[in-house]
């Protein structure tokens, strides 16, 4: 019955191999073979994955134990596959969103020549094989080893037009912010084999189980734990104070932003906290700091988002913001809710993303938003999935985003009154940004060229067909997670999770949940409107106070990082290198090398070639011998 | 038998290339051909016969010191005789097609510095090793003063005082030893049993160490390195990077752990210290270095910084993470040198600023380039990865009380090689090619060979480090059983 669980490994190969082929291959494939590797390995892991999905519906699960990794004394470190809810969850997540994308790339990257477009390929493939790992997992250090490979692919694809030099400075940009936070993981990931002698998730919690709170593992062990993988988290996932990383990554070309900028990488750190829940339960000052990180996040971003022009610009940092919320949820303990809106966000953030690169197609690689406007009537399919996927992302019932932000309001709610006004904002901040980037780019009239205007055309059905699925998944998408307090027995995807993540137990009335919805409803159509009032028309000209400048320089923190670090930093290494290095040290050494060869010098003056000289000295010797002797004896 | 046979080749290779004379292809296949057999045998020795009647050796030398001649391969000597062998080989073939003047006693030093270098794996008598530790040393100064750069003759000085200094504190150290133990013996069996004071083991410890941190080098007896590995002709700093600074690391495993385990326990936190201080620093100057060579030689002080640091945390995963970077470290700064000779033969310059745009004609070395450095990073599934997440767990599970700051600290490197690496590989091969990068630069068949070995080496090592790790467990499981030291070092 669980033989498809022995094959599970195929699911992370698949990928691999495309990439392998594909990058190998790439003078002698064509396009259109390189398009079918890459697309099809990645529908056959979705396949699989479909398979592993039902099984674990059907109430199975296991650890699949491939070799031991890494064997060292006492600490071993097997090579091994977690199938279970949250991992299967994932999968379909990565590979049915992933299988889209690739499928939309084959068109968006038809300009390419061949073995540019195989490179394309290989990276996206092994991008998909690196998140696989991630997820797969079933321990510490494979989650590790997904989680650096995901980076070097999101470094490789934000600098895939690696001439443009702005280009190659956000993929390392993005790589070294990663990398801080990965050092924070690193000494988690050491922490607990220290503390435990184990990776393994079931190994690690059990034994947490067993001793929290005593000798063997203290609170403070917990915690420290537990911090550390947030701030890991904070650089994959994009939180304060490691977010700024995301918004340049926009570099890449748009399904890159789709998929590993907005779908899938950036939630990695949400499922390292979500895999991790039972240590966060113990650790309830780490769960308010995180809380804390999310909700801020969510509002900065949301509010540099108001004042964005650069259609991806405004995507990117609403992501930052929803990934605010995902952590948000994750803070008050609503783990599921967390991954229910990784879900929902998945869906309806790739269409955006795929959308916006609809529009920068027909533009021919215009972004700048305020020299857009009227395309719905050039654009039908690309303007009606990019309007569900606004509706889904503000919220509006009975679209996904709806359930999905309702489940994580409702939990700040019984958690905090004040953070839950604060999210409320956030959330209606994001009604109002994204319609305003909707009616900007769609309504009214065209602002741009009239070359342009005469370009305007509706993307290849490679690109539509995406876009319809996942508007479809963004409509139905949240149906999965709809409150009981609307239908009984539902929440399917909480009870789905139960294994992995214990389900919240709500002390709330219906009719509460109810004024809830309604409250977020209302206040969220009131923002569509102001939207549509606002931007409806839009002229462009009217100058900009103080403030709307303040936010469309994105609150001057890329300036304030640049100079209270990076040039300190930069400075200190040049005085080391020009001062410590050449001067200090090395002069030191040189100074010895001199007084040795100065002292040569004196002594040689010694040997005078005077006999009373050497006399002198032989008797004034010995007289210090004697006396050494005299007092050595004593 | 195997021991003294690993010995010998390069040593008979070596005179056999000097006695060649002018003749270009001879000395090639000599050197190609002694480096493959010995490849071989190396090979041999560690999968088919591991019998130790086989692997060690021992005849009468000097008996009026009490030193004799005794060889054996044991895991440790085994890992770096291996490293050895492997990187000879693969300098041999990437070498074949290169011209390069005087070749007989060129190829004919660097053999005769290969037996030195063995010697020092292999040697298990005190003054045996030391006689080893200087012959490596000599051919050294002559390749670097005879084919170096232009500052070649104050920089190779500068390098030879330096390390001879340290040698000879080795020597005094070593001679002390021997007047202590009860048969007035160098064997190490001999040296091992000797009780010391706690006092007379810290100064011991300060006789020998100032060598082997010279050789590493560890900060901050560091500076003759930069200076030295970019005057040197690009093979010999290669040896040097590769090879020659591990016998600095197995002077610490194997003469001062096991010998003096007390000092080495109270003085750990010092150099720990330091050697954590030399990482953050080296990767700072790295940052800020406009020369390939020097930037891959500062990147190396902060890696061995690290292996330092890992050889006093002295516990079971961090000597075992140590041993299996000795290897990884060999082959990836290998692959890093080979790709800066490529680069500095075709385009005429190290200069990070004169290059770019290399991406844009040279995919094929592009690609070798960013596995290389990936693996120099320790990104997962490479070999890099491997040895340093074991030194870190290491490094976490010491006694010391300092060990969180001490792991973090040696952590900023982490984020400071992937800084430095990624901007020279942005300046370098990213952007618009220029002038100077403007004609491909295409790799022959047997360079691609070469770089294709290391490679697979990085990725196999990476995914399966466990054959290695099996070898480098019989070392510390040798180790632990010599000396009880876990009484003293958190055995984990």
């Amino acid at each position: 019955m669980q033989d498809v669980f022995q094959l599970a490994y195929w699911i992370p190969l698949l990928p691999l191999l495309g990439a392998m082929i594909n990058g190998l291959g790439r003078h002698h494939l064509s396009k259109t073979l390189v398009g079918w590797i890459g697309s099809g390995t990645v529908l056959g892991a979705f396949v699989l994955s479909l398979f592993i999905f039902f099984q674990v519906k059907a109430g199975n699960s296991a650890v699949v134990h491939y070799f031991d990794f890494i064997k060292v004394g006492s600490l071993t470190i097997p090579f091994s596959f977690q199938l279970d809810a949250l991992s299967s969850l994932f999968l379909l997540i990565i590979t049915g969103v992933g299988f889209l994308i690739h499928v939309y790339s084959t068109a968006y990257m038809h300009d390419e020549s061949p073995d540019q477009f195989a490179r394309y390929f290989a990276y996206l493939n092994l991008f998909v094989f690196s998140m696989l790992l991630l997820v797969l997992g079933a321990n510490y250090v494979i989650l590790f080893m997904g989680w650096e490979g995901v980076g070097l692919c999101s470094y490789l694809l934000i600098g895939y037009w690696f001439k443009n030099p702005a280009y190659t400075a956000a993929a390392n940009k993005a790589f070294i912010m990663n990398r801080i936070g990965d050092l924070a993981f690193l000494v988690a990931l050491f922490w607990i084999i220290t503390k435990t002698g184990a990776v393994g998730f079931q190994d690690v919690f059990s034994f947490v189980q067993q001793h929290q709170f005593t000798a063997k593992f203290t609170g403070t062990d917990i915690t420290v734990i537990t911090l550390l993988f947030f701030i890991g988290a904070t650089g994959k996932s994009a939180q304060l104070p490691l977010y700024t990383w995301l918004p340049d990554a926009m570099a890449g070309p748009t399904p890159v932003s789709a998929l590993i900028h907005a779908a899938t990488m950036v939630t990695a750190g949400i499922y390292l906290i979500a895999r991790s829940n039972l240590l966060y339960s113990l650790a309830p000052a780490t769960l308010h700091i995180i809380a804390w990180t999310g909700l801020l996040t969510a509002l900065l971003a949301a509010s540099i988002a108001i004042a964005q022009n650069d259609i991806k610009k405004v995507l990117a940092y609403s992501t930052v913001s929803q990934l605010g919320f995902m952590f948000l949820a994750l803070g008050t303990g609503a783990y599921a809710a967390a991954v229910f809106h990784v879900m929902t966000h998945a869906f309806f953030k790739a269409l955006l993303f795929l959308g916006s690169g609809s529009v920068i197609h027909a533009m021919g690689g215009e972004q700048d938003i305020r020299n857009m406007g009227g395309l719905s009537k050039k654009l039908r399919i690309t303007y009606i999935t990019f309007l569900i996927g606004c509706i889904a992302i503000a919220g509006v019932p009975p679209f996904s985003g709806f359930f999905s932000k309702d489940a994580i309001l409702l939990s700040v709610f019984l958690h905090s009154p004040l953070q839950y006004a604060l999210a409320l904002l956030a959330a209606l901040l994001t009604a109002f940004y994204m319609f305003r980037l909707l009616f900007l780019t769609f309504s009214g009239r065209f602002r741009g060229t009239q070359e342009q205007q005469h370009h305007l055309h509706e993307s290849p059905w490679a690109m539509t067909v995406p876009l319809m699925v996942l508007a479809v998944l963004s409509i139905i998408g949240g149906w999965v997670g709809i409150p009981a307090a609307l239908v009984p027995d539902a929440e399917a995807l909480h009870h789905f999770l139960s294994p992995v993540i214990p389900v919240l137990s709500h002390t709330v009335s219906h009719e509460t949940e109810y004024a809830l919805m309604a409250l977020s409803t209302g206040l969220v159509l009131a923002m569509i409107i102001a939207a549509w009032v606002r931007y409806r028309n839009y002229q462009p000209g009217a100058p900009a106070n103080a403030f709307v400048n303040l936010l469309e320089n994105k609150w001057y923190v890329d300036e304030l990082y640049n100079k209270i670090i990076v040039r300190p930093l930069s400075a200190l290494a040049g005085w080391l290198r020009e001062v410590v290095e050449a001067s200090v040290i090395d002069g030191l050494v040189n100074g010895v090398g001199r007084a040795v060869q100065y002292s040569a010098r004196q002594l040689r003056l010694v040997q005078s070639g005077q006999v009373g000289v050497y006399v002198l000295l032989m008797v004034l010797s010995m007289a210090i011998m004697l006396v050494i002797q005299f007092f050595v004896r004593k | 038998m195997i021991a003294l046979l690993i010995l010998l080749i390069p040593l008979l290779g070596g005179i056999i290339s000097f006695g060649a004379g002018t003749n270009k292809k001879l000395v090639s296949l000599v050197f190609t051909f002694s480096t493959a057999l010995l490849l071989t045998l190396v090979l041999l020795a560690l999968t088919c016969f591991k019998q130790p009647a086989l692997s060690a050796f021992s005849a009468p030398w000097l008996q009026g010191v009490g030193s004799s001649f005794s060889l054996s391969l044991d895991p440790l000597a085994s890992v770096l005789c291996l490293l050895t062998a492997i990187v000879y080989f693969l300098l041999a073939l990437y070498m074949l097609e290169k011209p390069i003047e005087r070749s007989a006693a060129f190829y004919g030093w660097l053999l005769l510095a290969q037996a030195g270098m063995m010697g020092v794996f292999l040697a298990t008598d005190g003054l045996l090793f030391y006689f080893f530790w200087e012959l490596a040393l000599i051919p050294m100064y002559f390749l670097s003063s005879i084919w170096g750069g232009p500052r070649r003759i104050a920089v190779t000085f500068k390098f030879f005082i330096y390390t001879f200094l340290g040698s000879v504190l080795l020597l005094a150290g070593l001679i002390y030893l021997q007047s202590l133990t009860p048969e007035k013996s160098f064997a190490l069996d001999a040296l091992l049993k000797v009780k010391l004071t706690t006092a007379q083991q810290s100064w011991l410890l300060w006789l020998l160490l100032p060598a082997f941190a010279i050789k590493l080098p560890m900060f901050p007896f560091h500076t003759w390195q930069p200076d030295t590995y970019e005057e040197a002709p690009t093979p010999v700093t290669l040896v040097l990077s590769a090879v020659m600074v591990k016998m600095g690391i197995l002077g610490i495993l194997r003469w001062l752990l096991p010998i003096f385990p007390i000092a080495a326990y109270q003085w750990g936190d010092v150099i720990m210290g330091l050697s954590i201080a030399g990482i953050v620093y080296a990767s700072l100057i790295a940052w800020r270095q406009d020369d390939l060579k020097r930037l891959v030689a500062y990147s190396s002080i902060a890696h061995i910084g690290l292996m330092t640091a890992a050889a006093f945390a002295a516990n079971v995963t961090s000597l075992q993470g140590l041993c299996f970077q000795l290897f990884s470290h060999g082959i990836n700064i290998l692959g890093m040198w080979l790709l800066v000779d490529l680069i500095e033969r075709n385009t005429g310059t190290r200069k990070i600023s004169a290059l770019g745009g290399i991406a844009q004609h040279s995919p094929v070395l592009t690609i070798f380039m960013l596995i290389i450095a990936l693996a120099n990073i320790a990104l997962p599934l490479t070999n890099g990865f491997v040895g340093e997440l074991l030194m870190f767990t290491g490094l976490l599970a010491t006694k010391s009380n300092y060990f969180l700051v001490l792991t973090v600290a040696a952590g900023l490197g982490i984020i400071l090689s992937a800084v430095y690496t990624l901007g020279m590989i942005r300046s370098v091969f990213f952007g618009q090619p220029n002038s100077v990068t403007a004609q491909p630069i295409t790799l022959s068949l047997l360079e691609q060979l070469v770089l294709l070995i290391i490679v697979v080496l990085i990725l196999f090592f990476g995914f399966f480090p466990q054959p290695l790790l099996d070898v480098t467990a019989q070392y510390t499981d040798q180790l632990f059983r010599q000396v009880d030291i876990s009484y003293l070092f958190r055995k984990f």
